[in-house]
């Protein structure tokens, strides 16, 4: 076992219910998370990531598979003694509590010195930037300060890992943005393990170093940013993941055939009836290009425009162009373009 | 050009509501202030007035068997507030907050039984098998009193109680077995002082319901235990005199300083 | 069991023991002797008799033995729903408009009218029965005033009749009945108001026709709150019917003096009981129905 994971799942299952009618909320996943990377859980609502956390957190226990926090089963271990701290999506602030109070809170049940609490209490408030909010009750706080008070409370005690169950969908556009760097700002200074579960998928994109995308209760693919975004393994992944456009076709070694007769060259393709994914970004006007389309709708996005077309067997297709600096790309529907997709970035899918 | 403006059609306005309103609330108040306004005549009559004074609080005040009656009526109205909010903070605990359990529809009709009962049925209850126990042990203590508004008190506690408890968050508990708090310190400090308002609420209503009570104390109670209510409902079988004015006014004032209490307290919800 | 539900019952133990002491477990001896014989002074003899049941409807002529309704039990009955039904409809009458009037008030002020039926309603019936005393009897305000204004010559009887009974009960629960119809008002959303009147309406038709139907389950629930503990009522009856005038619970009293028979107050408590049951039941099945209604 090697000292770097700072979680383990080992074929964690959590069903509800028994017998044909269980829910699987969580189907058999395993998963490592290494210490001091940010890693986010993306996925659908429902798809089993918050059931993930809560069995890291320990509010659950899993139908069957393990838990393991530095190599050692925590299965069996009650909240109150791991050293996972969680961010609630609803903050859970204690509302009798002042903001001082609060993050002293996880200290003082820990059985730390007063002295050493008071010290730790202030340094947190800096921290957050909350230094004139100590005496204020949680009620009287702005939903962004309440959110900076449950990021203090769960790390003033220090944990191994912070466990953050969509802690920004109650706020504001400005302010998730605003969040999103603070916290990849106290990740990076404090060094905790971050677990941040979340359905936005640009969230997961800017903030995480790696990401696990899940679905139905299963994980289907962990990778970084950049992988998971041009290297999805299904089609499910591509899909939530960015726009995408997908052709069907036959592969032959390196080149693929699709509906419309066209042939399109993708290395390493393999055989037989295969489904490619194409990011708009990577689709280019270019007269030499593989496929024929015809312009159905141009729209305009500020620096991008969104260009709709349609291929000879009725497969439609979205083309991002980049705006040029007059904001007209000079296209009109109903006009029949060449396009080729940028070299390398046509992606081979899984069934799923 | 007619002067008359036409009145704006309110959506929410009845013929006659506001009126018959009003007039119940007059009727509503007026016996009661009489009986305060009487509760400082100087005069011996409950008719006649004859100008303002305490006298007939100095009576009261001076009469042992009201100064008694008085004493025991506290001693018993504290003592049930505070078992029946005991018990119905327990009750409460164990019927909220987890999934309903097989048999929890019979709890709740159990504690909510003496609100159903029609209470001359109960009195009459209590009589009988408080008799049989007097007479096999002998003692006839406040115990009886104690027991007996204890049980009709529970219902009325374990209300706000359990209001405030439904009200309250769960994650509040989660964060803190996050936080490393035992179960027992999350009880002691999340779950019990966030329900304190509503423990406070359900004896204060415990306390006014014992003491207002009459008919339960009047078949329970023995020789020479009357209570502040039983003593007045004695004196109005004879003459009436002022003496049950300033008592009730008394009383009427506790009751008033209590609500206003009680619903300080469970204003300030979550 | 599993230890949700064995903590459950574990906390809620305390309170079900005391009131199965304290209150419902009693209930069961007071079952037991309504099919015991009366004793000779008071008290019971232990041996089984469905006299006690027989007796409360029917009577028995001491020399020939021939039966007959047992007049001076069902007048009291009577008596009791009668009044009881009519104090439902009194304070009906007056209360919706008033917890309309409550719960149409700007938010600042509802509060204060709400408080204003909430005072009554915690304090002592038995001072505000004393209250109603002072004002209805023959040297009261009401005497005084009728006279002061020339409307009669002499005080009028109220007390000790089934009208002072009427009044003062109608005064001490008319709290119980605006409470839920407020709470019903409260809830009810106006704009269905504006729509009927949009749809042509007149007011007496918004009133009939919206509000009343969805207000229903706090006109089902005051009635209820107001009829239950009528039938029951002691005081109220004792005080300002006299000796003469009395309901049910009253008579049951009567029943457990010196001499007197335990087995009939008993058999007496019971059907009080029972009659309060039904119309409790009757009020759980209207308001369930209408919850599946209404989902």
């Amino acid at each position: 076992m090697t000292t770097d994971t700072a979680v383990e799942a080992v074929n964690a299952a959590r069903h509800y219910g028994q017998g044909q009618y269980a829910v699987k909320a969580l189907d058999d996943v395993s998963l490592s998370i290494r210490k001091g990377e940010f890693f986010t859980l993306l996925g659908p609502s429902g798809c089993g990531k918050t059931t993930l956390l809560r069995l890291i957190a320990g509010f659950e226990t899993p139908t069957s598979g393990q838990i393991l926090l530095s190599g050692k089963d925590i299965t069996a271990i009650p909240p109150n003694r791991r050293r996972v701290n969680t961010v609630f999506q609803s903050y859970a602030l204690f509302p009798h509590l002042s903001v001082a109070r609060n993050i002293a809170f996880g200290l003082e049940m820990l059985g730390r010195p007063k002295s050493e609490i008071a010290p730790r209490v202030t340094d947190m408030l800096r921290l957050v930037q909350l230094d004139q909010m100590a005496e204020r009750k949680p009620a009287m706080l702005s939903g962004g300060q309440q959110q900076r008070v449950a990021l203090a409370r769960a790390l003033a005690p220090e944990p191994e890992v912070l466990l953050l169950d969509e802690p920004l969908s109650a706020l504001d556009l400005k302010l998730r943005k605003e969040m999103q760097l603070e916290l990849k700002r106290l990740q990076t200074e404090t060094g905790i393990t971050f677990v941040f579960v979340t359905h936005d998928q640009e969230e997961a994109l800017t903030m995480s170093d790696r990401i696990g995308v899940m679905k139905a209760g299963k994980l289907q693919q962990v990778g970084g940013p950049r992988e998971i975004y041009n290297g999805p393994v299904n089609r499910f992944v591509a899909d939530f993941i960015g726009e995408t456009n997908f052709l069907t076709g036959t592969a032959a070694g390196d080149t693929v055939r699709i509906a419309t007769g066209e042939t399109l060259a993708v290395p390493g393709a393999g055989q037989g009836p295969v489904t490619l994914a194409i990011r708009p970004e990577q689709i280019r006007i270019a007269d030499d290009g593989p496929l024929t389309a015809t312009l159905t709708q141009t729209v305009y996005f500020g620096t991008d425009t969104h260009c709709h077309l349609r291929l000879g067997d009725g497969t439609d297709l979205v083309a991002r162009l980049q705006s040029p600096p007059s904001g007209d790309v000079g296209l009109s529907a109903g006009q029949t373009l060449r396009l080729a997709p940028v070299p390398g970035s046509v992606q081979v899918l899984e069934e799923g | 050009m007619s002067e008359r403006r036409a009145k704006p059609f309110s959506i929410t306005a009845m013929p006659g509501f506001a009126t018959i309103a009003i007039l119940a609330f007059v009727l509503l108040y007026v016996p009661i202030i009489t009986m305060v306004i009487y509760s400082f005549n100087a005069s011996n009559s409950v008719a006649l007035w004859g100008g303002f004074s305490f006298r007939w609080y100095a009576i009261a005040w001076e009469n042992d068997t009201v100064q008694e009656a008085t004493v025991r009526s506290l001693v018993i109205a504290v003592s049930a507030a505070l078992i029946a909010s005991t018990l119905a903070t327990l009750a409460a605990l164990g019927t909220t907050r987890r999934k309903k359990f097989k048999g929890q529809t019979f709890v709740y009709v159990m504690i909510n039984q003496p609100l159903m009962v029609p209470e001359i049925v109960t009195a009459v209850a209590l009589l009988i098998f408080f008799a049989a126990i007097k007479k096999a042990t002998g003692y006839t203590g406040l115990a009886y009193l104690i027991l007996a508004h204890s049980a009709f008190c529970v219902p009325f506690a374990y209300l706000p109680i359990r209001a405030r408890l439904e009200g309250m968050d769960l994650t509040l508990e989660r964060a803190a077995a996050d936080l490393y708090a035992t179960p027992f310190q999350t009880f002691r400090r999340i779950t019990l002082p966030l329900m304190a308002p509503g423990i406070a609420a359900g004896a204060m209503l415990s306390f006014v319901i014992s003491l207002d009570d009459v008919i339960i104390t009047e078949f329970v109670k023995s020789a020479g235990q009357d209570t502040l209510p039983t003593y007045m409902l004695g004196q109005l079988r004879r003459a009436v005199t002022p003496e049950v004015n300033a008592i009730s006014t008394a009383l009427l004032g506790l009751t008033v300083l209590l609500l206003t209490a009680f619903f300080l307290l469970t204003r300030k919800r979550g | 069991m599993n230890q949700s539900a064995r903590n459950g019952w574990l906390l809620s133990l305390p309170a079900l023991i005391l009131l199965v002491v304290g209150a419902a477990g009693p209930l069961l001896i007071v079952a037991v002797y309504s099919f015991l014989e009366p004793g000779d002074f008071s008290g019971v003899e232990w041996s089984f008799t469905t006299e006690a049941w027989f007796r409360v409807f029917f009577e028995r002529d001491i020399f020939d033995d021939t039966v007959s309704a047992a007049d001076a039990h069902l007048t009291i009955l009577w008596r009791s729903v009668k009044l009881s039904l009519l104090t439902t409809l009194v304070t009906f009458v007056i209360g919706f408009p008033t917890a309309w009037f409550i719960a149409t008030q700007p938010p600042n002020r509802r509060a204060m009218w709400l408080f204003l039926i909430t005072i009554p309603f915690w304090t002592n019936l038995l001072i505000r029965t004393f209250a109603i005393l002072e004002v209805i009897r023959n040297q009261g305000l009401l005497n005084s005033f009728l006279q002061w204004l020339g409307l009669i010559d002499a005080p009028i009887q109220i007390l000790y009749t089934d009208g002072a009974v009427l009044i003062g009960m109608a005064y001490v629960y008319l709290p119980l009945m605006v409470l839920p119809l407020f709470a019903a008002i409260d809830r009810f959303d106006f704009r269905l108001i504006e729509a009927a009147y949009d749809l042509y309406a007149s007011r007496l038709l918004v009133l009939r026709r919206i509000i009343v139907p969805i207000v229903r389950p706090g006109i089902v629930a005051g009635s209820i709150l107001v009829f239950v503990p009528s039938l029951g009522a002691y005081v109220t009856p004792r005080i300002l019917g006299g000796g003469k005038n009395m309901m049910i619970g009253n008579f049951i009293d009567l029943q457990f003096g010196q001499g007197r028979n335990w087995p009939l107050g008993a058999a007496l408590s019971m059907l009080l009981l029972f009659i309060v049951m039904a119309a409790l039941l009757a009020y759980v099945r209207v308001t369930s129905s209408e919850d599946r209604q209404n989902v």
